[in-house]
């Protein structure tokens, strides 16, 4: 066992699988506290307390809606597809705890899973692949309504992914690497605007404001959140991909869909936002999670606030408005971004 | 690294016949998202991190995404295809794998180098992201230049078609 554990690639794995398990069990803690927290937002927002009835100010609602889920009747519809009707919900789930592997979330190598060259690449993979959880739920399910909601988010993702792809291009040329802890590292430092001295984050460059603006409109597209929920709009399509979801696999849609919030969240702090950074890292290293955490949690409120403030789009407003608008913008910002770095000369 | 690569492989040529074999449409199109998949992690065996990457963002991400957007809308449940189209479909089929099989065994006869196609990529065990962009964009510019012109082609293409179809049906729409 001692001689085993001498080996690197062992020691090397084994930390990562303990880092992954910590990760994955505080995810499903945290998840199930944001749809608390968006709960109590949202009331709040509508001039109501939200739930506030189990445990002291509402605190144990998740455990309650869990245990819920857990014991209603598992519905499947006569003529689905069943085995795609089980494993669509897998399929929602499984992108966002992948990407996890690859964001940092504090200095490393304690607090990144795995570094790999094309960190940024791995995240647009992933999202491209949640497409399908809920093209084949809505199509699975033998049901009109599902079936429209799960063609419409298809259309609708596959349209903004372009744009939240390019609109990361510029980041790219301004860190000079994919890996996504490189982004990061890049970002450290002081630079400032006239006489005020800011940290050198990516929103702070001129040029990336724009792409920020850009990636941030194409998340909420991404993980179908208002005003960009059309699969799901309850006015016309009852509940949309996932009407004939119940019990655990209807909430293994909503983790999902709480996890891709966590994963672009996390991502759009690494471009932008400096990612670990911020004062007392460099002594302690444990403050990098804290900052890490703090702008995550900053951005998810962002989020719930943007669903309970805003309508929803019209359909064919959401597609020109993404082909016609958010895609020619990014490309012109690629151009941008390259031609002043290209004119700042070599780094 | 072996084992993974035999991994890879057999799950390839297995999803890939199940492409081939399978009666619904819509499985069929998931075998082949699967086979896609199995085609990067051999990618990713041979260091080609980008490549592997690239493979699933296009062809597993968006490809397939539409190829299943247009089996779903057409609602095709099963092959409804009878008799003539099935035989002509199965005679072709056969004659490809045949002159496949025959590729296959000449190629093994003459042994398996290639020649210096397989040339070696300057500091390609760092990262080959930047080393495969400076390849494209110096030595192969022309070819690539010509590829994007080809799919501009296409796409102005598939413009002009499907706006006459409209035209005819709608009167200037």
């Amino acid at each position: 066992m001692a001689a085993l554990w001498e080996i690197p690639a062992v020691q090397t794995l084994t930390w990562a699988l303990v880092k992954v398990l910590i990760i994955l069990q505080v995810m499903l803690g945290v998840v199930s506290y944001l749809i608390y927290a968006e709960r109590k937002i949202c009331g709040h927002i509508q001039a109501r307390t939200g739930p506030n009835r189990v445990g002291p100010f509402g605190l144990l609602q998740p455990i309650a809606d869990v245990l819920k889920l857990l014991f209603k009747e598992e519905f499947v519809p006569a003529k689905a597809n069943k085995v795609i009707f089980h494993l669509a919900p897998i399929l929602a789930v499984f992108p966002a705890i992948v990407t996890f592997s690859v964001i940092p979330m504090g200095p490393p190598p304690t607090f990144v899973v795995t570094d790999i060259n094309v960190g940024l690449l791995l995240f647009m993979a992933m999202s491209s692949l949640g497409v399908y959880a809920i093209t084949l739920g809505g199509w699975s399910s033998n049901n009109k309504y599902a079936l429209l909601g799960g063609l419409r988010s298809s259309a609708q993702m596959i349209s903004y992914e372009l744009a939240m792809g390019i609109s990361t291009v510029p980041v790219i040329l301004y860190a000079g690497t994919m890996s996504l802890v490189g982004i990061v590292q890049h970002q450290a430092g002081f630079t400032s605007i006239g006489p005020v001295p800011l940290p050198n984050w990516g929103i702070f460059q001129w040029y990336l404001v724009i792409p920020f603006v850009i990636f941030l409109i194409t998340a909420f597209a991404e993980t179908n959140r208002a005003p960009f929920d059309l699969p799901e709009a309850e006015g016309e399509l009852v509940a949309g991909f996932h009407t004939e979801y119940s019990s655990m696999k209807w909430a293994l849609f909503f983790l999902g869909e709480y996890m891709n919030m966590l994963v672009i969240c996390s991502v759009a702090v690494t471009l932008f936002f400096g990612g670990w950074h911020g004062p007392l890292v460099d002594r302690l290293p444990w403050m990098g999670l804290v900052w890490y955490l703090l702008k995550l949690s900053a951005f998810m409120f962002f989020f719930i606030w943007v669903r309970w403030t805003f309508p929803r789009l019209r359909y064919d407003q959401l597609m020109a408005f993404g082909w016609k608008v958010l895609l020619p913008a990014s490309i012109v910002n690629v151009l941008i971004a390259a031609l002043w770095l290209y004119g700042k000369g070599p780094r | 690294m072996l084992e993974l690569f035999f991994g890879f492989a057999a799950l390839l040529v297995v999803t890939s016949l199940l492409v081939v074999l399978h009666k619904n449409p819509v499985t069929s199109a998931l075998f082949l998202v699967l086979a896609f998949s199995s085609l990067a992690g051999i990618y990713l065996l041979l260091n080609a991190e980008f490549l592997g990457m690239v493979q699933i963002i296009v062809y597993a991400g968006a490809i397939m995404v539409l190829f299943l957007f247009v089996i779903m809308y057409l609602n095709l449940q099963h092959d409804v295809e009878t008799g003539l189209q099935i035989a002509v479909r199965r005679g072709i089929g056969w004659l490809t794998g045949v002159a496949a099989l025959l590729t296959a065994a000449l190629l093994i006869r003459r042994g398996w180098a290639l020649g210096p196609a397989n040339e070696q990529l300057p500091e390609a065990a760092a990262g080959n992201v930047g080393a495969l962009g400076r390849t494209l964009f110096s030595r192969y510019l022309f070819p690539f230049e010509i590829t994007s012109i080809l799919l501009l082609v296409a796409m102005v293409g598939v413009i002009i078609i499907a706006r006459g179809r409209t035209k005819t049906a709608g009167e200037g729409a």
